[in-house]
This record gives C-alpha cells, structure tokens and sequence, in this order.
C-alpha cells in the first residue's frame, strides 16, 4: 500500500507487522513518535503485544532482555542520550545471544543539548556485538526494520541487531512509504537457549578465564555468519516485495575515479553531488555504507576516496575514514561534517570532491574552505 | 499452612560462605516457589554461590543479569510469559545494594507499573559480594570496609518506600523463622501483582560473628526489636508472631549487638540512633496493625 510518513512512523508500521510480544520503551526526542505511535496500535488492539512503558532505557533494554529470553519477539527504540544510558544493556543483550531489534534515531550527544543528527551516538555502541544498519530514506527504515527481525532472530545469528536512521531528516520527514504484505516473510522465532522451567539452567553465570573467551569468540563467528544471512534476507526482500538493498549502495561507481564514501541520509545527498560533478565531466561515485556491523569490504582500489564522517573519535579521527584506512588501505580525504545536524548540502559535498586533499583530515565548517 | 516439601531446588556444594543465612533464605524461597518458577538475580552474593559455568547448583532456571536491572528485567520476563499464557512465578532475589541503592529506579518502576512479579531482598547490611562496604542499608553505627568508624547515618527505609507504590502484598521474613517465611512467600505468589518481601540476612564475614550463630542473630535480631516480622496485605498490617512477642518482651538490644565485631565500640550517639529508629518502627506498625495511622 502506497502512503506517506515519516521515518518514526515507517519504523512503527514494521514493527506492527513483525508483531513482537513485547515492547518496552522510554520516549527521547527523536525517537518519540515510534513509541507513541506502537503505544496507539497496542491501545486500538492492531498490535497484539505487551507494551512496557518502563522508567528508563535501562530498564527498556532489561525488559527486552526478560522478556526476549523466554524466547518471545521484541523491540525497543532509542536515541543518543537514551542509547547511552543503556549501555550496560546493550552489550547484555548481546553477549546473551537475544535478537532484540532496537531502532536508534541518530542524535548528537550532550552537553549542549543538541537533539539533531550525528551518528557518534550508534557508532560509540559498535564493539557491543550488535548488527547495526543505517538507512537512507523513510522506506528504507521501514524495509530495514522488516529485515533486521529476520536477520536477528536466524538460527545463525542470534544478535541483537539495531536499525539507525537520522534524527530529524528521517524520523521527522514525510516521504511516500509503499508497506507490503509480509506473508511469511519473518519466520517465527525459536530461541534454541529459551527459558524452560521443565529443563532449567543457569544463564549468565560466573564464567571464569578458562571459559568466557569461547563465548565471545561464539559472538564473532556468528557476526561473520551475518554477512551471508543479511545477503540472503535482502535477496528474498527483493524477490517477495521488488526492493533491493546491499551492504554497500554503490551509485556511479563503474568508471569513477573518485568516491565519496558516507552514511545514512549524507550517503543519499552524495548521489545528487555526483549527478553535479558528473555533468561537470568529474568521473565521480559514491558509495553509502548500510551495515557498519558487520563492516562490509569496499572496492576502492586505483580510486580517490573522500570520506564523510558524521561521527568523530577524539584523539584517532573520523571512524569510518579511519576504519577504511585500517581494511581497505584506504588513504582518504577525511572529512568531518554534519556533526549535531550542521547542515551539508550536495553542493557542500561536490566542493570537498573537487578540492579533495587525500590523506589529509578537514572540519567543514571549522576549517578555512577547501 | 501445608507441609514445606522436601524437594530441593539448591543443591549441595555452593560456594556459599560458611553459616550463610542467604542460602538459608534461597532454600525456603525456592520449595515455597516451586518448579514452576524463573529467578532474576542481579549482581550479589547469590550471583557468586550459583557456583561456576558450565555447571549451576540451582534446580531451576536462573538469570543473572546487570546490578541495577532486575527489576525491570522481571518485567520483561512477567509480560512475556503473561502473553504467552504461562503461570510461571518470576522472582527477582537481589541483595540489598541491589535494591536499596543501585537497583531502586527499576523496583519503584516495576511496582508502580503493577508488575506481576515477586521481589525479594535479602538484607546483610552491606555490600558482602565486594567485601562489605556501607550500602544504603547499613544500620548506624556498623563498620563496613568505607565506614571503619562506623556509619554515620541510619538504614534506609526501603520498606517505607516500598510500601508508597501500594503493593498488594509486602511482608519481612528471615530464615531464622523458616515457616514463617515460607509461608509469606507462598502467600506473596498467590496474589496478582508486585508482591515484596524483605528478608533480613545474618552475613558471618560481614557482621564478624562466629559462623555457626547465624540462625541465633536472626532470631535476636527479631527478639530485640531491631528487625520487625510484618505484613502489609492491601494495606493492612498484621505484625507477625515473634515479633509481637518481642514487643511485649524485647531481649536488650546490647545481646544483639555484642556477638557482633561490626558494632564493636559503637559510640553511644549510634548505639541511641539504632534504639530510636528501632522504637520508631515498632511503634509506627503498631498504629498501623490498629488503623490509627
């Protein structure tokens, strides 16, 4: 069905359709409107779950995690400050093998207070053994959300998986939504560690050094299955429902001698700057990166590589620069924009293009002009 | 009251410290609760007597989870098994930092929601997993590790401010009165709703008694006035045996405090603070037990 919403209520829509039997969340700007929006649906009875309006995001992910265990489908939504404060959870969750879906609508980190869009936020959870997708659009977020239950809950995953998407400039903006009919497309869940008070065991117990490094590398080899499972998920989304998405969305890259690299809504402003440079006659691509977990491969190779991070971490540098220095060899062009919402527009993006300096690091909007 | 069955749900061999009042209490909590039952268990000393992965002395399923997080964390597990149409009892057993301190926001949460769950504290007064250190819990006077000259302040009255969310049922208990809090704890899981009960928890290391005097600290705690066996159902109060018995006859506080190398030389000033706050409390469930509060 064609209609038009936002990114919050996109998000909510899926989530209906996955039907989790419990949510548990607590409201942040701008996450708001996802669970005021799941509260409506449990209360008019579209959405059969149990809607948990706990105290804080701490208890939120707690709940998930209660409540996951006894191998019942949930989800929660966060941002930012919300995010951060369920820290210790957020690795619980995964260290616990639950495959929770938690949207996170991407905003600055404090002080100033600064609700708009930055992606540090998601990016400070990376180690935790979370998947984490970042969308483009307000489809996307719906289609993402689809996807990450499956992905969380296959057998060959077992993680938790967090769906980004920007604050403001997705959770905020109306664009056409097309919502399908998911038929069987997710799966029902069977956690094969669910509680069972016929066969009780003990689940987090005191695990000496002799044990815990086997569980953590369980968490990375079933991290590294994900890139097949997400392979395999996002063929069948595109054989049952006609939409298409890759780990890497590649635009124009074939016969590009220069890429921009970025994410998120950034990744899709990139686009418009390559139409510009490309009727300039500059041979450029762009290239947006969606799951930052597990990091996908690049091809970057012979190519002049300008990256836009929407993130920063202090004392080492833009993460994904730095991460594509460390897999790819990568010697980028290190831009830093859009921190807590600034403004970049395709022009911005096609100027730091064309006077792009590889191996060099630039704060737009800090340092003189390019 | 039926029979306390004979079925064990912890095992021999914890790792328990010898004359642990704690594995006293998990014993009776767990034959009251049955098979049927999911523990929650935040970070304390019950985290640590489980024993070590890959094996578990516990007969039933226990989930360990984060300090602060039990209470919520039931919440979970109560909506998930109440959508699924399962009876299953979820208990949270948590140490008193865990609920007094760290683990407050998630229990005031959780019962101010209705949560269908019981929570049970066990009480040693202290931080006994890292060692004793003050918690909020810690009665004045009693040295702890961070308080080696005594703590300064009284005991939090976490009863009080459980007893502000209106629970359908609240009660205290200690291990010492066996039937007494096997009994609370089936009362507590045949009513629907946040129950609570507070278990006063004797800790050899902790209060420096001798190990084999424990079941004895409980009951002088009782007797002296210093710990109150109570209920609150819909908020009636109905003070239990022992301790109507103590009120009419309380043994001397000093009998409680003598045996224990925590209160040894506490000042005069903390030895008056813990009688009045022990008066107080005896004297405010008196009132309430006759409906003149």
């Amino acid at each position: 069905m064609l209609t038009v919403a936002t990114g919050n209520k996109a998000v909510a829509a899926a989530v209906k359709q996955a039907c989790p039997s419990v949510v548990a969340a607590y409201p942040i700007t701008p996450q708001t409107e996802i669970v005021e929006q799941i509260a409506e649906y449990v209360t008019s009875g579209e959405l059969r779950s149990q809607y948990i309006p706990v105290e804080s995001e701490h208890s939120a992910m707690a709940a998930c995690i209660g409540a996951s265990v006894t191998g019942a489908r949930t989800f929660t939504a966060t941002s930012s400050h919300g995010l951060h404060y369920m820290h210790e959870m957020v690795n619980w969750a995964a260290g616990a093998r639950l495959p929770i879906v938690m949207a996170n609508v991407n905003r600055a980190l404090g002080p100033g207070w600064n609700i708009w869009a930055e992606h540090t936020d998601a990016f400070q959870e990376r180690d935790t053994g979370w998947l984490q997708v970042y969308v483009g659009s307000v489809q996307e977020a719906y289609d993402a959300t689809l996807m990450a239950f499956r992905i969380a809950e296959h057998e060959s995953v077992l993680l938790p998986v967090m769906v980004n998407l920007d604050g403001f400039l997705l959770s905020h903006s109306m664009h056409p939504l097309e919502t399908v009919e998911i038929g069987g497309f997710i799966p029902p869940l069977r956690l094969p560690h669910a509680i069972d008070t016929a066969h009780p065991m003990g689940y987090g117990t005191l695990t000496g050094p002799d044990q815990y490094f086997k569980l953590r590398w369980d968490i990375e080899r079933s991290m590294r299955d994900s890139v097949g499972v997400i392979r395999e998920t996002e063929d069948e989304f595109a054989k049952r429902f006609g939409r298409r998405y890759d780990a890497v969305e590649e635009y124009w890259c074939d016969d590009a001698e220069v890429v921009v690299v970025a994410m998120g809504t950034l990744g899709k402003e990139a686009e418009v700057a390559v139409d510009l440079l490309r009727k300039e006659g500059i041979p450029a691509g762009s290239m947006r990166i969606r799951w930052l977990r597990p990091f996908p491969r690049l091809d970057l190779s012979g190519r002049d590589v300008v990256v836009i991070d929407r993130d920063y971490s202090f004392g080492f540098g833009g993460v994904i620069a730095r991460s594509l220095a460390a897999t790819e060899g990568a010697k980028p062009f290190s831009v830093i924009a859009g921190l807590g919402g600034q403004e970049v527009t395709y022009d911005d993006i096609a100027g730091f293009v064309r006077s792009r300096r590889p191996g060099e690091e630039y704060w737009f909007g800090v340092m003189p002009d390019v | 009251m039926t029979d306390i069955p004979r079925e064990e749900y912890i095992l021999k061999c914890t790792s328990a410290c010898a004359g642990c009042s704690d594995s006293l209490t998990l014993r009776y909590v767990l034959k009251a609760a049955g098979p049927d039952t999911v523990l929650v268990v935040p970070a304390c000393c019950t985290s640590v007597i489980q024993g070590i992965y890959p094996n578990t002395a516990m007969n039933i399923p226990v989930y360990n989870v984060a300090f602060a997080a039990a209470a919520a964390c039931a919440s979970g597990m109560s909506a998930a098994f109440q959508s699924a149409g399962r009876k299953t009892n979820v208990i949270v057993y948590a140490g008193d930092g865990g609920t007094v301190d760290i683990g407050i926001q998630a229990l005031s949460g959780a019962f101010e929601r209705g949560t269908d769950f019981l929570y049970i504290c066990y009480d040693n007064e202290a931080y006994g997993n890292t060692g004793m250190q003050r918690s909020g819990s810690t009665p004045a006077g009693a040295r702890t590790t961070t308080t080696p000259a005594g703590k300064g302040q009284t005991k939090k009255d976490l009863d009080a401010i459980v007893a502000a969310h209106n629970p359908p049922y609240m009660a205290t208990a200690c291990a010492s009165y066996p039937k007494d809090l096997f009994a609370k704890v089936q009362k507590a899981l045949s009513i629907r709703g946040p129950k609570f009960i507070h278990v006063l928890s004797p800790c050899p290391p902790g209060w420096r008694y001798s190990s084999e005097r424990s079941v004895e600290m409980g009951k002088l705690a009782v007797r002296s006035g210093m710990w109150i066996l109570y209920e609150r159902e819909y908020g009636k109060v109905t003070i239990s045996g022992p301790s109507k018995a103590a009120m009419i006859k309380p043994v001397p506080l000093e009998e409680y405090l003598e045996p224990q190398g925590r209160f040894k030389g506490i000042s005069p000033e903390a030895r008056a603070l813990l009688r009045s706050v022990a008066e107080r409390n005896a004297q405010r469930l008196k009132k309430e037990e006759e409906g003149i509060c």
